[in-house]
């Protein structure tokens, strides 16, 4: 089985540990892991924002970077519904355009290999219990792209209840968007931020030491408008609560 | 918010901008759309069969619409065999034009009003103004906009942004420069204020001679049309009046009466969380004795088809008007329906305006970015529109231009103004991502620089900023973090 | 060229994409949901029509034939109601016990002024629908012209169980006629439209009673 982490521009550039986390994880569930050099960036925020054309050139990066691979695994919900939902869509599109079908192919082709950490524990893996060790309260945000794009359902839920040590805190209205949205974020500033921060009211009423999501593009916004209103609740990946153990517990700047 | 008119309204970020900070609307707002939406997620739950049901409504509209020039005919030739008249608008002054003539030949001044998109979407109370015919609204949201005003912000309740408090000062003043006053003492118990509601309108609805209404559905083998309703002011003007109007738009129809099983089930559910609505009106042509003796159906096109000969946005035309879309969505509750600029807000506004009108304009242009991708529409959407996948197409017709069809003809648009510097940045931010050695140089140079980065940033930054610490740029990227622990890089 | 001409026309270069010779009957609809929900008995359906028909306001009472007369007089000498609108085609027996009241027969002539000033009208209906709490009027001689149902604020419609009432949407639409015009009601006249909370009673009757006769 080679197995390949797709680690995201976001958290290549923002968040190192997320990727680390995820390394450490896997090999210690026994999964050899590569990191493709040539990987860069799915395109989301492009694609997104409405320039297919630009996210072209990047589709092609992602297939030839993970050729070869029976998985890719990535921290980050978004991306992976970028590469399942949109991937096709962009092959279809290039299709009906009279540009051949090699993008189709290319998505065909990775799409079935594309996996979200969670899904890759559970689905591939099986296993709900990573023999993590997590003495905090957390509570779980999941992420849009995790609940209706990807349909992760119980999956993080499930890996968290197994932590040792963790309190999980219901977190209220939790299926509502956190405001961030990409490109949203900053062309809809006003409405962003209002959702943005009835999230981080949510979260703070919860009262737990940290608040995890499956993808840190959204947690960057409910972490960056936290901090911003003074709150004791700190951002955490999944993957670093997972990552954590008795012999080497990783606790955040700042958790309580 | 005043003044009956959409035109020259900002942009959705600004209009936004400006009422995300009203307290009470965001109230207002945050009150009914919660409510509304706990009661769809039990009414749905009901039904064992939904996705099932959900399923089928979208094929079948999905049929409609690959054939809809048949159905269109067949709908035709049964409302004539039954009595009606058809009559065709291929755009709003048109449709205004064949009413305002119609109410003309019945020698009438004012007409009664179902609540009507349709007639919405057209201006028509205000052609009607113009000409001299006075329209009234009878659905109490709508009396309620009127009176006060107001434009509707909401397709189901277009005076959701009012609460009781506000309803009822409205009416207090305004009623009595309509017609019957309010009582003495109103105060805002809901059901008073539709009692008033009830007082007001009786007296428009005995003496009216022509009514006015939309349809919900247009069975094509039948020639019947529907009116699904509450209140009860639907069948008066449906039955009461001599002449009936009923403005409908083209994708309306569906193939046969046995599709309704499908829809009467949907509709009323996603839209008013019922079991069944109180009434559902259906009539074909006319009835001897019974009802209007003389019943016209005018067809609009007004942009609907060239929403059709989108591929990919076609499928808002499945759309039948529930607002389960608006109840759920977060941009919606916060930034309220004004700011779309049309009387279709929300998620499906914001894929459907900008079909209907083109995206020239700059309000327009800002509609598909009205959204944060959430994808709450997608799944309570009864007909299964894919409204994430149509935003992001239109977002690309905005950004890049292409072929599309513009009041019938086929037309190359130019990217929209506005979006130089943004091309600008992806078309760098590509460059960037496409050579793995340039996104490590950039790292490395936040990195060696990330003691300087300011909290708060100028320029497009600050939108971030404003609400958001950014985040600390790291001391190693991954990338750097792997190669110097791992040593070897594949590939 | 005509508008209709120019918007069918524009409608078939929409649909380039649509193949030359693709017809209606070809593009799928799978009809696989369900054509009633659940199992019942005639009673049991009846009883789910009755709790439905409560659920959204309508006072429901259960009698027999024979009764009807003597229930039909009592909910009206209940109300006070002196003026009484009935359908040209009503069995003439179900007012039969009805005293000191005026009936006044559905015609063309009665104008909607008239019809202001009446206080009930009682009708039979041509089907119920169980799963919806729904009673469907088709304009036949037991239930007259549409106005008559509305106008007036109290209504009373009598069933007749098992006969007229099915299980589902489905069903009810199978036995009507749409040729004919057709009132579907789900209880008295209601409103969502302040803060989106329900409210019965706006401009239709704002008192339906449902009586369902087992025969």
């Amino acid at each position: 089985m080679r197995v390949a982490l797709f680690v995201t521009c976001v958290n290549d550039t923002l968040y190192p540990d997320t990727g680390r986390a995820v390394v450490t994880l896997l090999e210690r569930l026994g999964v050899e892991v590569d990191f493709p050099a040539a990987q860069t960036c799915c395109g989301q925020a492009q694609f997104n924002t409405g320039y297919r054309y630009e996210t072209e050139p990047l589709v092609r990066r992602y297939a030839r970077a993970f050729e070869g691979y029976d998985h890719i695994v990535t921290p980050s919900g978004s991306c992976v519904a970028m590469v399942r939902d949109n991937y096709p869509r962009i092959g279809e599109k290039a299709a009906a355009e009279g540009r051949g079908d090699e993008l189709a192919e290319i998505a065909a082709s990775v799409v079935p290999r594309t996996y979200e950490l969670t899904e890759f524990l559970v689905d591939v893996l099986g296993v709900t219990d990573v023999g993590a060790y997590f003495p905090h309260t957390v509570t779980y945000h999941p992420t849009c792209h995790g609940l209706r794009m990807l349909g992760l359902g119980r999956r993080p839920v499930e890996l968290l209840s197994h932590v040792k040590g963790l309190e999980l805190r219901e977190l209220p209205g939790a299926d509502e968007c956190c405001g961030f949205g990409g490109t949203f974020a900053v062309k809809n500033a006003a409405v962003s931020a209002a959702m943005g921060a009835d999230k981080a009211r949510h979260i703070s009423e919860t009262g737990a030491s940290a608040v995890c999501t499956v993808d840190n593009s959204c947690l960057m916004h409910i972490g960056g408008t936290l901090a911003r209103l003074g709150s004791q609740t700190r951002p955490v990946h999944l993957a670093e609560i997972l990552a954590s153990t008795e012999e080497h517990p990783y606790a955040p700047g700042g958790i309580r | 918010m005043s003044g009956g008119t959409y035109l020259g309204m900002p942009a959705f970020p600004e209009a936004a901008s400006e009422s995300t900070q009203n307290k009470q609307l965001r109230a207002n707002l945050t009150h009914a759309t919660h409510t509304i939406r706990d009661k769809r997620a039990k009414a749905v739950a009901e039904l064992a069969d939904w996705p099932q049901l959900r399923a089928a409504g979208a094929a079948i509209k999905n049929r409609t619409l690959r054939h809809l020039d048949h159905y269109l005919e067949q709908v035709e030739a049964a409302v004539e065999a039954a009595g009606g008249h058809v009559h065709w608008a291929a755009d709003a002054d048109e449709a205004n034009r064949i009413v305002i003539d119609l109410v003309r030949m019945t020698g009438e001044t004012e007409v009664v009003k179902v609540k009507s998109m349709a007639t919405q979407e057209i201006g028509l109370n205000e052609a009607l103004g113009e000409a001299g015919i006075r329209a009234y609204e009878t659905d109490l949201a709508e009396l309620i906009v009127q009176l006060g005003d107001d434009l509707p912000s909401h397709i189901l309740v277009p005076a959701i942004h009012r609460n009781r408090s506000e309803i009822r000062d409205i009416f207090a003043k305004e009623m009595g420069n309509w017609g019957r006053p309010a009582p003495d003492g109103l105060t805002d118990r809901p059901a008073e204020l539709a009692d008033a509601a009830r007082l007001h309108l009786r007296e428009k609805f005995l003496r009216a001679k022509v009514g006015v209404s939309g349809a919900n559905f247009m069975v094509a083998e039948t020639g019947t049309l529907v009116v699904v309703e509450s209140e009860g002011n639907g069948r008066m003007c449906l039955t009461l009046p001599e002449t009936l109007i009923s403005v409908v738009g083209i994708e309306k129809v569906v193939p046969t009466w046995q599709d309704l099983e499908v829809f009467l089930q949907l509709l009323p559910r996603s839209s008013t969380a019922e079991r069944m609505n109180p009434y559902t009106s259906m009539w074909t042509g006319t009835t001897d004795e019974d009802g209007p003796q003389t019943f016209h159906l005018v067809l609009i096109d007004n942009g609907r088809t060239d929403t059709l000969a989108d591929t990919v946005g076609r499928q808002a035309l499945r759309c039948i008007r529930c607002s389960a879309c608006l109840n759920v969505c977060p941009v919606y509750e916060r930034a309220g329906g004004h700011a779309y600029g049309s009387p279709y807000p929300g998620p499906i506004g914001a894929i459907l305006t900008p079909q209907l009108r083109g995206t020239q304009s700059k309000l327009d242009a800002s509609l598909p970015y009205a959204s944060s991708l959430c994808g709450a529409c997608y799944e309570v959407c009864p007909v299964a529109i894919d409204i994430p996948e149509v935003l992001v197409h239109l977002r690309e017709r905005v950004v890049q231009g292409g072929e599309v069809t513009l009041r019938g003809s086929r037309t190359t648009i130019k990217p929209a103004k506005g979006h130089a510097a943004e091309r600008a940045a992806m078309r760098a931010a590509r460059w960037a991502l496409d050579h793995p050695a340039a996104l490590r140089g950039g790292q490395r140079l936040a990195a060696r620089t990330r003691r300087l980065h300011p909290k708060r940033l100028p320029g497009p930054g600050k939108a971030w900023t404003e609400t958001r610490e950014v985040p600390a740029v790291p001391a190693e990227s991954f990338r750097d973090w792997w190669q110097r622990t791992r040593g070897k890089e594949t590939k | 060229m005509s508008t209709r001409e120019q918007v069918l026309g524009r409608i078939r270069r929409a649909l380039a994409d649509v193949p030359h010779g693709e017809t209606p009957d070809d593009v799928p609809v799978n009809r696989d949901y369900l054509r009633m929900h659940g199992e019942r008995s005639a009673e049991e359906t009846a009883e789910l029509l009755a709790e439905n028909l409560a659920d959204y306001r309508a006072i429901v009472h259960r009698t027999t034939t024979a009764e009807l007369p003597g229930r039909i007089a009592a909910l009206l000498a209940g109300r006070g109601a002196g003026r009484i609108v009935v359908p040209a085609g009503l069995p003439p027996e179900w007012l039969a016990a009805a005293e000191g009241v005026e009936l006044v027969t559905d015609t063309a002539a009665l104008t909607h002024r008239e019809l202001d000033a009446v206080d009930s009208v009682v009708t039979g209906c041509a089907v119920a629908i169980a799963e919806t709490g729904t009673i469907v009027l088709d304009a036949s001689p037991d239930q007259g012209r549409r106005r008559i149902t509305l106008v007036p604020d109290h209504h009373i419609c009598v069933v007749r169980v098992p006969a007229q009432v099915v299980d589902s949407v489905a069903e009810g639409l199978e036995r009507l006629d749409p040729a004919r015009p057709l009132t579907w009601i789900s209880g008295p006249s209601a409103t969502s439209d302040i803060e989106l909370d329900r409210v019965e009673g706006v401009h239709g009757p704002r008192t339906l009673e449902v009586v369902l006769i087992h025969e």
